[in-house]
């Protein structure tokens, strides 16, 4: 057992903390508002090798793990850097794993996004990185399927400020999987998914934390810095647990997910509170920090009085990317109704 | 990070689990909600006669640190009467830390070996958030000192053999620096104990100090050092040795149920879209606070003390479980105000019980306020705001 990172996740750590931290300012992120894409950042962030970091070693990736990866997205989050990082990980492991590894993907020239949702009638909804990427990996129907396309030139104004768009399946079209594995390879990206953009809300919230601490310490009302006062300070006091508890559990759906890669299967009893399952852990990672991170933006912002509304403090920057980076794969309430159908059965007496 | 419990604590956890299954039966339990003791002899000697509790005292080195937390996380999800052997280990944890070899001696075997409690007494009817200002006297008379004073919230005193006390000693100094712990034997002369009943059933007691006389090796720790005396045994007390996943069990009993309650509709109450999502929610907070548990036991278990995060587990585990209680009595409808033994009481009464113990929960062992100033000040570093 260790619940604290290793030397080498701790490195991991403060390179791109070092590298978020100068290259993508919130100067950065709000010059790349509404489209939520930094061409210029994605560049740089291919130099140091992050978009095919978690693609196997022999399929010419850095072979690292989900626990590696949960260390960058974090620092992602912490930044909410305008590209679609988490999202062409995922894809570019779903391509690995299926023998189709390439290199102008695993290198982030070609940019791949992976689709939430299976197709319907021919069409991805709301791809995240949509509209960017050159490269789509979906379910459609029974397939699970990498289609090569020209993304569409804008993406829909929205919440999330990202990179959003529809997708057609046509294009030239390889198929990755077929059938029941086509259906397991999809739940197994999308559980990645999940696992990696929690890790990025426990960044989004540990950075609406320190904003907030930083404001309250500097901000004088009667007389004093208003973190002095005691209502403030019981507020802020929930933040970090939550934050901690959220860390713990997105690494431990991370550590979940390593393990069934290797072969290891989860063990699931929810009536004794014992549970090393990949799919359940990934959905309570998800749930719990999308309403983590949204309660952390959201005491920060009010934290920050009036000033917090206005468009010229960072923090909205944060709230809105805390709901929206979140939604942009489901309500974290109708992820609870999935988790309940795995961990107590089907709705047996509902026809 | 690194989930796996090595093969040793693993193999420790499943004979929790066979003397949990060999030994408390519902009988057991039944019993402890009629009296409102939460403890139970023969539960204690098992426990004792496989070596288990000698283990998982902290720091005696008998076994891995984290089975500390495993021994009262299993006693705690199956709803066994475990109240008084946690707070005796975890003292037995704090005289194996602070304690004189004279102590160690007389009070440790007598714990490990599941025969002997031990009582707190730290709160008293005029201080309880702010326990560095209690009044309790303890002055010194040549060997010995003499003890005037009360205590509340003295559970297990009508059972203990052990008590540790904090006193007064010095009143000319900031009121943290005037403060003695001492450990003593309930058959003390001039100790009385008065039972105090709660809304939880459980017995709790106030305890009253007339002219007690110890001699002065019963000081635990350092003349004047109470107070770090008392952060070490509420580090251990927070968030290490259980209380952190009583919805655990709350939640087993509510699915059962909900399983086999059929509403007027035809559809069984699990079935419920609401239900389910809040089943849902109660599972996840059940798993963060088992996390939170174990790192704070894995950086005891790694040689620190974890007040702070002790501070951040307890804060999240018992708000939790008091989110779960509300939710669950209102799904069960007038089945979840149906008490132990009554006709369809929902999850045979668990749930009614539930909401009758979960208020003390944010209180006992430092309120929510008082750990919440803790992570304000030390975690997050805002200024005092006392």
């Amino acid at each position: 057992m260790r619940l604290g990172l290793t030397d080498d996740q701790l490195a991991i750590k403060e390179v791109f903390a070092g590298f978020f931290g100068k290259e993508s300012t919130p100067a950065v992120v709000r010059a790349a508002e509404p489209g939520g894409f930094d061409p210029k950042l994605w560049r740089r962030v291919c130099e140091t090798g992050a978009p095919g970091m978690g693609v196997a070693e022999d399929a010419g990736g850095g072979g690292a793990s989900l626990g590696d990866l949960a260390v960058v997205a974090e620092e992602f989050g912490r930044s909410i850097a305008p590209i679609p990082l988490i999202d062409h990980q995922v894809a570019a492991r779903v391509l690995a794993r299926f023998g189709g590894a390439r290199t102008d993907v695993t290198d982030g020239e070609t940019l791949a996004s992976f689709a939430l949702r299976p197709a319907v009638n021919g069409s991805w909804w709301l791809v995240p990185g949509g509209s960017v990427a050159g490269l789509t990996i979906g379910l459609d129907g029974d397939e699970l399927v990498a289609v090569e396309s020209a993304p569409p030139a804008a993406a829909p104004r929205n919440h999330a400020a990202q990179p959003l768009a529809d997708r057609s399946t046509a294009g030239a079209r390889t198929v990755l999987a077929s059938g029941d594995a086509a259906h397991a390879a999809f739940d197994r990206a999308l559980n990645e998914w999940k696992t990696l953009t929690a890790a990025t809300l426990v960044g989004i919230g540990a950075q609406a934390l320190h904003m907030a601490l930083d404001y309250v310490q500097s901000r004088i009302q009667f007389g004093k810095p208003i973190g002095a006062f005691q209502a403030v300070q019981q507020s802020l006091a929930d933040l970090p647990i939550a934050i901690d508890g959220g860390r713990l559990l997105a690494h431990k759906a991370a550590w979940a997910g390593d393990n069934e890669a290797a072969g290891v299967d989860g063990h699931l009893d929810i009536d004794d509170n014992d549970n090393s399952n990949f799919a359940v852990l990934a959905g309570m990672a998800f749930v719990f920090n999308a309403d983590g991170a949204a309660h952390a933006t959201d005491r920060s912002l009010h934290f920050h009085g009036g000033y917090g509304f206005a468009e010229e403090y960072d923090i909205q920057l944060f709230y809105r990317r805390a709901r929206g980076w979140a939604l942009v794969y489901d309500d974290p309430a109708r992820e609870c109704g999935r988790l309940a159908d795995t961990m107590f059965g089907p709705r047996e007496s509902v026809r | 990070m690194d989930f796996e419990l090595p093969p040793h604590v693993i193999e420790f956890r499943n004979t929790v689990k066979r003397i949990i299954r060999d030994v408390v039966t519902p009988e057991m339990i039944d019993e402890m909600h009629t009296s409102g003791t939460f403890t139970n002899h023969t539960l204690n000697r098992a426990l004792a006669k496989e070596g288990l509790l000698e283990r998982a005292v902290p720091g005696m080195g008998m076994g891995d640190p984290l089975e500390l937390w495993v021994l009262f996380n299993e006693l705690e999800k199956a709803g066994a009467p475990y109240d008084g052997i946690s707070t005796s280990i975890m003292v037995a944890g704090v005289v194996q830390q602070v304690g004189t070899d004279e102590q160690k001696q007389a009070m440790i075997p007598t714990v490990v070996s599941g025969e002997a409690l031990v009582c707190m007494g730290y709160s008293e009817p005029d201080y309880g958030s702010d326990v560095a200002s209690i009044v309790t006297r303890a002055v010194r008379d040549g060997d010995e000192f003499v003890i005037n004073g009360a205590k509340m919230w003295t559970t297990m005193a009508h059972e203990a053999k052990w008590l540790i006390l904090l006193t007064r000693t010095d009143t000319e100094v900031p009121k943290h620096k005037g403060l003695t712990m001492f450990l003593l034997s309930m058959d003390t002369p001039g100790i009385t104990v008065e039972p105090v009943h709660t809304m939880g059933t459980e017995r709790t007691n106030a305890t009253f100090y007339d002219n007690v006389r110890v001699p002065v090796s019963a000081v635990l720790g350092e003349i004047n050092g109470g107070w770090r005396t008392m952060a070490v045994a509420l580090a251990f007390e927070r968030g290490v040795m259980g209380g952190t996943n009583v919805a655990v069990p709350m939640l087993r009993h509510f699915r059962k149920w909900a399983a086999k309650h059929i509403g007027d509709d035809g559809v069984a109450l699990i079935d419920d879209t609401l239900v389910r999502e809040r089943l849902a929610r109660i599972a996840i907070d059940n798993e963060v606070a088992k996390l939170l548990t174990q790192r704070s036991a894995w950086i005891a278990a790694s040689g620190g003390l974890p007040g702070l995060e002790g501070s951040m587990t307890k804060v999240f585990a018992s708000e939790a479980y008091q989110k779960a209680v509300r939710w669950c009595q209102q799904m069960a409808g007038p089945a979840g105000l149906l008490q132990f033994h009554e006709p369809n009481a929902a999850a045979d009464g668990w749930i009614e019980y539930d909401s009758r113990h979960s208020p003390v929960t944010t209180i006992y062992g430092g309120t929510s306020e008082i750990n919440r100033n803790n992570i304000a000040e030390r975690h997050l570093g805002l200024p005092k705001a006392r």
